[in-house]
């Protein structure tokens, strides 16, 4: 099923997408669509050039290829440039504002709404999009606290909080259930799971539990290329995914992942 | 010589001064991203040394080939107590630290008023140096092609410290990691120091020869600060062939705007080159590392 | 659904009473009890205070460490020089340092200056100008933190070699002095002495509501927020580059107008108060006063400005000292400056200041 075949959904296609450093190709050739509605999971070993894909979509790092959004070439745009056409990610490690509050912090990512001028305003009263994030990630209880005290998964929620408010219709969220307790995992899948359907978004992971329970599609990268696309199971039954996965067991069992 | 090759001799040595006190430079604040505003005064005590050191060895021949050494050790010992006293305690704030090193070679400055004067006084260069050498039909004046070799040797000298030594090793070790140098049993801070006193050194040879050409002068290094850091900037942090390179233009351009032009126009067009240099250098001056963002 | 006017609220209007306190000082008690020499220095201070309150801005809340704010304040100082110059020539006439030191003719670029119109606006558009095309160069390029600073300092360093250099359009190392008039008034009165203080000290006060408003905004969070994460901005859907620049220009909009007045006020301006050591003096006072505060850049210029007219020609020796010792003790012990130790001997007595306000004012983790 293509994107076409669906008309009306919003969808970000990528074809031939390399990045390179230094001659080394750290992505090559990545054909990808990913499209609205569905949780794209993205796996692979470390060093297969999912974090540096990403890295390409957002402006980050450039690269050749194309990465088509509403007509736009992502790869022409600058970071911020792509936020703006409503395409937001996070980080491994939460780059929230540290010494804003977290209503702060989310107010902060509203701003690509507002007029230039509008900036030099205060901020009056909460805005209804940013209550609606608060309640959406489920931080109004610590509104008011400075987000630098919240715990590594409150802040992962903050990210994902910030994404809303920016009105990120694409979201890369990068290793987001990393470092979180077995609750947080299902509270954040189950977030997920509630603001993706209007939205697309592609999950950096390697737990594959999360993986397992909350994946509608699964692309697996390896080496920088694409080994292939499907379902859970279809990625499970794979012979070559296995060999990539089973090549590295030591390493993956110490992620607490158990594939096929 | 003529209208060309004066103002490239004069140029080129004019850079090789800069280099001396740039590859400090560029090397604390590749290392520990420290901006040390001081540095200029590291040149001046050495400008220093060499004029004490011509007080006690009155033989000018000899005494400036010791002036060498002992203005190496005057300026790197400054620097070994600079960062002993003030650097070490504020490596996580590196533009406070710029602000800092302002006060201390505001300091030194007038502490170098207090001891020696503020009018300056005469460095006698060795006969040797008045003489010049014939090469490709022009007369090369010596004192300016001393400064490039002692730039040249200092150049050198660096280099293979950095390349075959183990304390260069250690330097290139905690230049790309700290972190894992520091897990590998390298003691950065140690290191730190070792490279503090090696660039401030280098900035005392600096000194040695600017001593030869304008005498010594508390605000001898305030002129040449500023240019230094220029060359820093365009040639790359703990780049040597781009500081190298960036010094030579530097001086170059300086030389031969001060020919045509005059002095202080000099100084406007280097900055403005400087500044457009930056525009179109491909690569920017930063990298950014994408996992954390930090 | 907005919220109650709640603590958080009041508290970010708790500035205009420091301001409100500030102003009353200023303009109210100062001329009362000041003689008519006091009152002259301390409008010269105010003009510094003002090129102070926008580096408080650029740098405090800004991370934007500018060593060479002299060259604005330079700038609006000349514009303001120039046009007093052809104001005391009159009519047709040339400024007298042209005869003395050239042939007599005047440079065609200082005849717009005889208006008073484009002087004034010349003030605003020179730095808005200036500080936007190599802001813009600067910042785009992602250039920052130490190497911004060297950069803004050679600056500082050509504009005064060039004004040395060019004796006959700027009077050269004497700078422009010998101003008789002011806008048609006479500057040997000491009712309009009193009338220029007035302006600047009025000016001072306006500034501080500007930054005021800037720190309470929208755009004041967002510029903290470059400051502490500047990368992160960026997927924010914000260029940090325009944010910076904003703050840059303003801070340099503010140091000319301080020059502007400084002009009249002091009756000379050269290229010492525009060269690297003056801009260094304007640093010296924001990080005594407390860089990230609102009124602590003020004040410290002040009291820096105090310290150099009654010190430096006395005691020049124990001067430079103590401008270096204070470098060194400010920057390395109290970071955030004295606003932020007189809190702190004030909270024993009246509660606590929060760990995350404190570190929020200080801004020394840029």
């Amino acid at each position: 099923m293509t994107a076409l075949d669906r008309p009306g959904l919003d969808y970000l296609e990528v074809q031939g997408l390399t990045v390179e450093f230094d001659g080394f190709k750290a992505v090559d050739s990545v054909d990808l669509t990913l499209l609205q509605g569905r949780l794209h999971f993205l796996i692979g070993p470390n060093g297969a050039g999912k974090t540096t894909l990403v890295d390409a979509l957002t402006g980050l790092v450039g690269g050749t290829g194309r990465a088509r959004y509403h007509d736009t070439d992502l790869l022409s745009q600058k970071a911020h440039q792509i936020v703006r056409l409503g395409i937001g990610r996070t980080f491994q490690t939460a780059t929230v504002f540290e010494e804003l509050t977290v209503l702060q912090n989310l107010d902060i990512a509203g701003g690509v709404h507002r007029k230039a001028w509008r900036m030099l305003g205060a901020r009056k009263g909460v805005p209804s999009y940013v209550e609606h994030a608060l309640e959406t990630v489920g931080l109004s209880a610590l509104r008011n606290r400075p987000a630098g005290i919240l715990a590594h998964g409150q802040k992962q929620w903050l990210e994902i909080g910030m994404l809303l408010v920016q009105d990120a219709k694409v979201m890369f969220l990068d290793e987001t259930v990393a470092g979180m307790s077995a609750e947080e995992r299902d509270q954040t899948g189950e977030l997920l799971k509630r603001i993706g359907r209007e939205r697309t978004i592609v999950v950096i992971e390697h737990d594959m539990d999360f993986v397992r329970t909350y994946a509608d599609v699964v692309t697996v990268m390896h080496a920088g290329k694409v080994l292939m696309e499907g379902t859970v199971a279809q990625v499970q039954a794979n012979p070559q995914v296995q060999e990539v996965y089973l090549g590295r067991r030591v390493e993956h069992a110490l992620e607490g992942g158990h594939l096929a | 010589m003529d209208a060309f090759t004066t103002p490239l001799l004069t140029g080129t040595a004019t850079g090789a001064i800069l280099l001396l006190a740039a590859l400090g430079l560029t090397l604390t604040f590749g290392q520990m991203g420290v901006i040390n505003m001081a540095h200029g005064e590291f040149l001046m005590a050495g400008a220093y040394a060499t004029y004490l050191t011509q007080q006690v060895v009155t033989n000018t021949d000899v005494s400036i080939v010791i002036a060498v050494p002992v203005a190496f050790l005057v300026a790197g010992g400054l620097g070994l107590l600079l960062e002993f006293f003030v650097i070490s305690r504020m490596y996580h704030r590196p533009l406070d630290t710029l602000l800092v090193t302002v006060g201390v070679g505001l300091v030194l400055q007038q502490l170098a008023r207090d001891l020696f004067g503020a009018q300056g006084d005469p460095v006698v260069a060795p006969g040797w140096l008045d003489h010049q050498i014939d090469v490709f039909g022009y007369n090369w004046p010596f004192r300016q092609i001393f400064t490039i070799l002692l730039a040249l040797a200092g150049l050198a000298a660096l280099a293979a410290l950095l390349k075959y030594s183990s304390f260069g090793r250690q330097i290139r070790a905690t230049v790309q990691n700290r972190d894992l140098a520091e897990t590998l049993g390298v003691t950065t801070r140690r290191v730190d120091r070792m490279t503090f006193f090696v660039g401030s050194g280098l900035a005392g040879v600096g000194g040695v020869a600017l001593a030869l050409i304008s005498g010594t002068n508390p605000t001898l290094g305030t002129g040449y600060i500023i240019p230094a850091f220029l060359v820093v900037v365009a040639g790359g942090l703990g780049n040597l062939t781009g500081t190298v390179l960036a010094a030579w233009t530097v001086g170059v351009v300086t030389a031969f705007c001060t020919d045509w032009i005059n002095g202080s126009m000099a100084q406007v067009i280097t900055f403005a080159l400087v500044v457009v240099f930056l525009q179109v250098r491909p690569q920017g001056l930063f990298t950014v590392r994408t996992r954390g963002l930090v | 659904m907005r919220a109650t006017p709640s603590r958080e609220v009041l508290r970010s209007w708790s500035p205009l009473a420091g301001i409100a306190v500030f102003a009353v000082l200023l303009l109210v008690v100062a001329p009362a009890v000041l003689s008519p020499f006091r009152l002259d220095n301390l409008a010269k201070y105010s003009c510094w205070a003002m090129a102070a309150v926008g580096i408080g801005l650029a740098w405090g809340r800004g991370g934007m460490l500018v060593l060479g704010q002299g060259v604005f304040f330079g700038l609006g100082g000349y514009v303001m020089a120039m046009h007093l110059k052809l104001e005391s020539a009159g009519a047709g006439q040339v400024p007298d340092f042209m005869a003395l030191y050239g042939d007599g003719t005047m440079p065609l670029w200082w005849e717009p200056f005889r208006s008073s119109a484009f002087t004034l606006f010349a003030i605003v558009a020179l730095p808005v100008l200036i500080a936007s095309v190599l802001g813009y160069a600067i910042f785009k390029r992602r250039v920052k933190g130490a190497y911004f600073a060297i950069l803004t300092q050679a600056l500082a360093v050509a504009f005064a070699t060039l004004l040395v250099a060019t004796i006959q359009q700027t009077g050269g190392f004497n700078g422009l002095n010998n101003f008789s008039s002011f806008f048609g008034y006479n500057l040997y009165d000491p009712t309009n002495k009193r009338m220029l203080y007035t302006i600047a000290a009025s000016l001072l006060v306006a500034m501080l509501l500007v930054v005021f408003q800037l720190r309470r905004s929208r755009f004041g969070e967002l510029l903290v927020a470059c400051r502490d994460g500047e990368e992160r901005v960026r997927f924010l859907g914000h260029d940090p580059a325009n944010v910076k620049l904003f703050a840059f220009v303003v801070a340099a909009v503010m140091a000319s107008i301080g020059g502007a007045m400084y002009a009249p006020i002091v009756g000379i301006i050269s290229p010492t108060d525009v060269g690297a050591p003056a801009s260094l003096l304007l640093i010296a006072g924001v990080a005594l006063g407390g860089r990230a505060s609102l009124l602590g850049p003020a004040l410290g210029a002040m009291a820096v400005g105090y310290g150099r007219s009654t010190l430096s020609e006395s005691f020049p020796t124990q001067w430079t000292y103590f401008l270096g010792a204070l470098f060194i003790v400010v920057i390395l012990l109290i970071p955030a400056g004295l606003s932020s130790v007189l809190p702190r001997l004030w909270a024993p007595l009246r509660g606590r200041v929060g760990p995350a306000r404190r570190l929020r004012e200080s801004g020394a983790t840029a």
